[in-house]
């Protein structure tokens, strides 16, 4: 057990448990006293918490390069690494872009992206999603309690996800597996993040040369038609971002979802309120992704660089805080309540740059679909007991199990 | 006669989609997602003005400005 934190400001520590279950008085403190945090512990790292701080840095991608955007990366011991094969990892040591690219890749790698996950073109799954989420109510709805988190939340992206790239959807429980492997319990266990992201590789891999065979109509088999300056993506490529497309749209999605749950368990209000006016869902979603974003992401710093007076050297890594930029009070009126409604919400859960979430559309309509289908079944939810909730913390921040009750 | 028109920065907009779903009848996106005014960003009514206010307001990338214009 890592010791207790002192002085959040010189010696914060993100895995804390006090940190992953209630992170908001924190980043107040740190946010009143201190522009940049800084820290040793997890390999050292700088952490913005001001929301202009973050919207600064995530722009000056000069200075913060996104080659390297773990929050925690963990070295293995001299004599702990995974046996591994040179050719193998050679196979898949393929980064995960664009999120990891920085321009000039990163502005083709993007566009490929973008068209698919458009508003336009996410609203084809929306039917198939709502489905689905009928689905999971049916299997627990007429035992009057369910996990929230694990029943529900966590099931959505992965079948989702699993659809566009054409792969099977009885795969969800092993991908959540192997991205909560990579992307949570991973980061601060360098040998299952290793092992994880080889199974994933692995995965992707084989689904590639299965497409090359047979082509589908899935995203897998687009991105290897598509073409950069005239010539194919190079397969790499396309593995690197089949990599990043489930490890980015599973545990995100899934815990922004269970945030939402969440919230509403614990707000009749705010219940009632979206089941008379469901017009005003779409807001309600941009305020629940403000006030419980999930994301942090990290930035590599290239060359020695000052912020705010700060000096931050080559080599450094800073923690891209976003949540708490979206709890910043020179933002936001009153930041730490949830107003459905609110008017002015220019958040950035999804981050803000070019490196923009290029799922957001797809997180949005799972989110609205997810919580609008809940409503509509069981109106009246609440946690069986709050204290026995979980929270994943880090890189992505939700509930991991949440029993929810009803009917009685 | 100066008129109010509402302009999108396509240097900044990095296609949030925000203001496309708060106000779809005054931007539209392209296949990618950037935005920009549908017709000629002129704002008619009162009420133009409050819709456009609050896409300035909720844009993260502070790509959307409200600008004078000779009409």
């Amino acid at each position: 057990m890592a010791e207790p934190v002192g002085n959040w400001t010189a010696d914060y520590d993100i895995f804390s448990p006090e940190y992953v279950k209630d992170p908001f008085p924190i980043w107040d403190e740190i946010r009143g006293k201190c522009p940049i945090a800084h820290t040793e512990r997890w390999g050292g790292s700088f952490m913005p918490t001001r929301y202009e701080d973050l919207f600064n840095i995530a722009r000056d991608i000069e200075n913060f390069s996104s080659r390297n955007v773990l929050v925690a990366d963990v070295m293995p011991q001299p004599g702990e690494e995974l046996e591994e094969e040179p050719e193998m990892v050679e196979t898949y040591n393929v980064g995960a872009p664009p999120i990891t690219s920085d321009p000039p890749v990163h502005t083709w790698a993007r566009k490929l992206l973008l068209k698919p996950f458009s508003v336009t073109e996410v609203a084809e799954y929306e039917q198939e999603t709502r489905e689905l989420c009928n689905e999971l109510i049916d299997a627990f709805i007429d035992k009057g309690r369910a996990d929230g988190a694990v029943d529900y939340a966590q099931q959505i992206p992965p079948r989702v996800i699993a659809s566009m790239l054409g792969i099977p959807k009885d795969m969800t429980a092993t991908f959540t597996e192997w991205v909560r492997g990579f992307l949570e319990l991973g980061l601060t266990n360098p040998q299952l993040r290793q092992e994880s992201a080889r199974n994933i590789f692995m995965f992707m891999n084989d689904q590639i040369q299965e497409r090359k065979a047979k082509p589908g109509d899935d995203l897998i088999t687009r991105l290897l038609a598509e073409k950069v300056e005239g010539e194919p993506v190079p397969e790499s490529h396309v593995l690197g971002t089949c990599f990043l497309l489930l490890v980015a749209g599973i545990d995100t999605t899934w815990s922004s979802i269970g945030s939402a749950v969440w919230h509403l368990a614990q707000h009749p209000e705010d219940r009632k309120r979206l089941i008379e006016q469901p017009e005003l869902m779409p807001n309600a979603i941009e305020e629940l992704l403000r006030a419980y974003s999930p994301v942090t992401m990290a930035r590599y710093v290239a060359q020695d660089t000052e912020y705010a007076g700060c000096p931050i050297p080559e080599g450094s890594k800073v923690l891209m805080n976003f949540p708490a930029a979206n709890r910043d009070p020179k933002v936001f009126e009153d930041p730490d309540k949830v107003i459905l409604d609110r008017a002015k919400n220019p958040h950035i859960a999804f981050g803000v740059g070019i490196h923009r979430c290029a799922g957001s559309n797809l997180a949005r309509m799972e989110m609205k679909v997810s919580i609008e289908e809940l409503l509509k079944r069981i109106p009246n939810f609440k946690l069986e007991n709050p204290d026995v909730v979980t929270w994943a913390g880090g890189q992505v921040r939700g509930p991991r199990i949440m029993p929810i009750v009803w009917g009685s | 006669m100066k008129v109010q028109k509402v302009t999108v920065d396509s240097e900044k907009c990095q296609g949030h989609n925000r203001c496309y779903a708060m106000a779809p009848g005054m931007f539209k996106v392209d296949e990618l997602g950037y935005a920009t005014p549908r017709g000629d960003g002129v704002l008619k009514t009162p009420q133009d003005v409050e819709l456009a206010n609050r896409a300035v307001e909720n844009c993260p990338e502070r790509a959307i400005d409200i600008v004078e214009d000779e009409g």
